[in-house]
């Protein structure tokens, strides 16, 4: 296939992915900012969601102050964000409307409606300089819901070949990434030294973790124990039956850029990097993790898997 | 707006109070259009949630919707600080008064509370007697019934100490509101209740039994699909973490008790229970049960497995034992207690039978094991005939009854297609006991008679629900 073609699929699935993580984190803060201050509800975490969402740097630079409006305006329909919702849409759908004849048309439309219905959502935006809750909510649902459609229709509806293989590609590079960075934020309350008998005030920063990767009854059904910090990077991190653990993203990515290799008879430094990346993963326990600095852990992870991107990005996109 | 009742927003024709002043100003902002959207809107969501119950007896029933009333009810940390002692209190109080029933007795001994009304209540369970739940703990989940009349006290109308259902609508009745009212809600800054499932899994772990692993295995025991609750049941188990099982997915060996799974027996530590004590066991109570597990109170009594809760606690529910509470609180912690009882007659006294019988017409009258609002007498909305038939029952077995004033519980806005009117309330926190202490989540589950005059909030009876908030304090001006 033309590396423009996988270029454009693999982008379309990480944009889909994208405005996902956003509204679910958005709606995280959300919920955490509504608490009482005695449960540890507090302003300063939307500087927590921007810097998760990517989008603290830039900003800095468009907004002078940091009040909840603007963090939520920026987050979901900023056009100077180039990872705000909206314009994760639009971009996936940019890139579905390039490739047109490699999606199916039950992938097209969804995205094409979809869409469509960010059209008029803007349209409410604009003509009211912004959003209210209750829209709000109802944007983020559809953000969220749009995602699932897309990922489900390629799932049901793509012929295994290598488009189908870039496209979860990007979707699974980009969900490392998210989960990766939430956990960065996220670190200091995952910190065993956080840890209290008898309940702490962390315990909402846990839940709204779990929430952000909708892992909050998965938790339970994984653990059979209360939410505590240690199990929660275990999950989020080493758990391959979590969907959205690193280990699981890279099981994945790990079995895509097989495919692909396979099919075209080569192997390359994608291949090499996912494989590197996982048997870590694998020989990894969260003990070991925690002593030598869960901070550290994250932040070598998202190189090896920004370092990843690129590989794929030059053994297949741009050459 | 009637003056007769405490309006927990206007104060009846006082001024308003400023816990209520957004919830006010929101119902004043809001067109009567977007309120009925907002009510269908909740409609739609519980549909799809599958949050049901059935009614029992009711042909075509049997997956109804208890109706949501979308203005939550709002309380003030310091009302919810003060109720919540009380709620401890009363619940430590219970437990004790527990063990004591079924070992010691002293309280009988000492003559606070009458033996017979302990020895011929159905719920009394000779099997529990002379031996020692884990712990020391019966009652781990309890449902306290409580009413307001004003501003000041709380009242407790009943103790639910069997299986208290409701928990399911206090835990999706907050989700629902947040979605429906996201600004009304951000603006509030309510005290969660989400960790209610975390903190009923830590009171369940915490008394499995001593011989048991580290990670105890928890199950939700559940009559099955076809039982009213059976909606919450699955949603707990599933928020916990832990199998739904029915009795036939048990048995009993050695007087261990072992759940069938794909993998072989598995050991169960502890068993949290929603099914009557009359179908734990065909080997000890109903033989005729199905629902049941035979042996389970052999292992039970062997200290192998917990229940939750344990057999035998109906008879904390039983409202002439009710009647002794602060008696019950006074003996085993020198306290007096901190939530009121209501006014109440024991029918079995003879004087107050006399009293009672004279004053049916402005009476409530219940049977002392009865619940759900069924076989209760209200006597303000009863003919003259249902009152003699009622005399009739009363006078055949008077110790069955107890009698209380009509009370004149509280009222909080609802929200109908006619607009917006007051309707009577009342509240059921969840109050949790683990060997590690107890736990309770801010507000519980309000239940509201939607029926205009009515003051029966049973869902059995058409009551509905609401969200209940639990707010910084606002002062009032």
């Amino acid at each position: 296939m033309l590396a423009r073609t996988a270029d454009n699929m693999y982008w379309l699935a990480r944009y889909m992915e994208r405005a996902d993580f956003v509204a679910r984190i958005v709606d995280a803060t959300l919920r955490l900012e509504a608490l009482p201050k005695t449960y540890g509800g507090s302003e300063t975490e939307w500087e927590s969601t921007l810097t998760a969402a990517g989008a603290w740097d830039s900003f800095k630079e468009a907004y002078g102050s940091l009040t909840p409006a603007n963090a939520i305006e920026f987050l979901t329909f900023d056009k100077r964000n180039p990872s705000s919702i909206r314009n994760c849409i639009e971009c996936a759908r940019t890139n579905a409307r390039a490739v047109r004849t490699a999606l199916t048309i039950e992938t097209w439309e969804c995205i094409n409606s979809g869409w469509l219905e960010l059209k008029r959502f803007e349209a409410t935006h604009d003509q009211k300089g912004g959003f209210d809750r209750d829209t709000l909510a109802r944007f983020l649902e559809f953000a969220k819901k749009m995602s699932l459609d897309a990922d489900g229709s390629a799932y049901r509806t793509m012929l295994r070949d290598d488009a189908y293989w870039f496209s979860r590609l990007g979707l699974y590079v980009e969900r490392a990434d998210n989960t990766a960075r939430i956990l960065d934020v996220k670190y200091h309350v995952l910190l065993p030294e956080t840890e209290t008998v008898g309940g702490s005030l962390d315990y909402f920063q846990w839940t709204a973790i779990l929430r952000a990767v909708s892992a909050l009854t998965a938790y339970h059904w994984v653990y059979r124990d209360s939410v505590n910090p240690r199990n929660i990077a275990d999950l989020l991190i080493l758990k391959p039956e979590m969907p959205r653990s690193l280990i699981s993203c890279y099981e994945n990515i790990g079995r895509f850029v097989d495919s692909i290799s396979r099919a075209y008879g080569r192997q390359g430094p994608s291949q090499r990097r996912a494989r590197q990346v996982l048997t870590r993963l694998e020989n990894l326990k969260i003990d070991e993790i925690q002593s030598g600095g869960l901070h550290e852990f994250i932040t070598d992870f998202l190189d090896d898997n920004n370092r990843l991107g690129a590989d794929i990005a030059e053994q297949y996109l741009l050459n | 707006m009637s003056v007769e009742f405490f309006d927990e927003m206007t104060r009846g024709d006082q001024s308003p109070r400023a816990v209520y002043a957004r919830i006010q100003q929101w119902l004043k902002d809001t067109p009567p259009d977007v309120l009925a959207s907002r009510r269908s809107q909740a409609e739609l969501m519980f549909r799809r949630i599958g949050i049901t119950f059935a009614v029992y007896g009711q042909a075509n029933a049997t997956e109804r919707l208890i109706p949501f009333d979308i203005i939550p009810r709002v309380m003030s940390r310091t009302e919810w600080t003060k109720l919540e002692k009380g709620l401890v209190q009363r619940v430590k109080a219970l437990n004790m008064f527990l063990a004591d029933i079924y070992n010691r007795r002293d309280i009988i001994r000492a003559g606070v509370v009458p033996e017979d009304i302990i020895f011929r209540n159905p719920h009394f369970r000779p099997e529990m007697t002379g031996w020692r739940v884990p712990h020391d703990i019966y009652v781990h989940i309890a449902g306290i019934d409580i009413v307001r009349i004003d501003d000041k006290d709380f009242y407790v109308l009943e103790d639910n100490a069997r299986t208290p259902s409701g928990v399911s609508y206090m835990l999706e009745n907050r989700e629902v509101m947040m979605r429906l009212a996201p600004d009304l809600f951000a603006r509030h800054r309510v005290a969660p209740v989400e960790n209610y499932t975390d903190a009923l899994l830590s009171s369940l772990h915490s008394v499995a039994p001593r011989n048991a692993a580290d990670d105890p295995t928890t199950v939700v025991l559940t009559p099955g699909q076809y039982n009213s609750a059976y909606y919450e049941h699955s949603f707990l188990a599933d928020k916990l973490g832990v199998e739904l099982v029915e009795g036939r997915d048990l048995s009993v060996r050695d007087d261990v008790v072992y759940m069938r799974t794909t993998r072989g027996p598995q050991r169960v530590d502890v068993i949290y229970r929603r099914l009557d004590d009359d179908f734990l066991d065909p080997l000890c109570f109903r033989p005729d049960s199905a629902l049941g597990v035979p042996g389970l109170m052999s292992a039970y009594r062997a200290g192998n497995v917990t229940l939750a809760n344990a057999v035998g606690t109906g008879i904390s529910d039983d409202k002439a034992v009710y009647t002794y509470m602060p008696d019950i609180i006074r003996f085993y912690l020198g306290e007096e207690a901190l939530l009121k009882n209501v006014p109440t007659w024991r029918c079995r006294e003879p004087d107050a039978l006399k009293y009672v019988l004279e004053h049916l017409p402005e009476l409530v009258v219940k049977e002392v094991n009865g619940s759900g609002g069924y076989g209760m007498l209200v006597g303000p909305h009863a003919s003259k005939t249902e009152i003699e038939a009622f005399a009739e029952k009363l006078k055949h077995d008077p110790s069955n009854f107890i009698a209380q004033p009509t009370l004149k519980l509280s009222t909080c806005p609802a929200s109908f297609d006619t607009g917006v009117a007051p309707r009577h309330v009342d509240l059921r926190p969840f109050v949790l006991s683990g060997s590690d202490g107890v736990r309770i989540v801010p507000g519980g589950l309000t239940r509201v008679a939607l029926k205009e005059g009515s003051l029966v909030v049973n869902s059995s009876q058409g009551g509905g629900t609401k969200d209940t908030w639990v707010i910084d304090d606002v002062l009032d001006a």
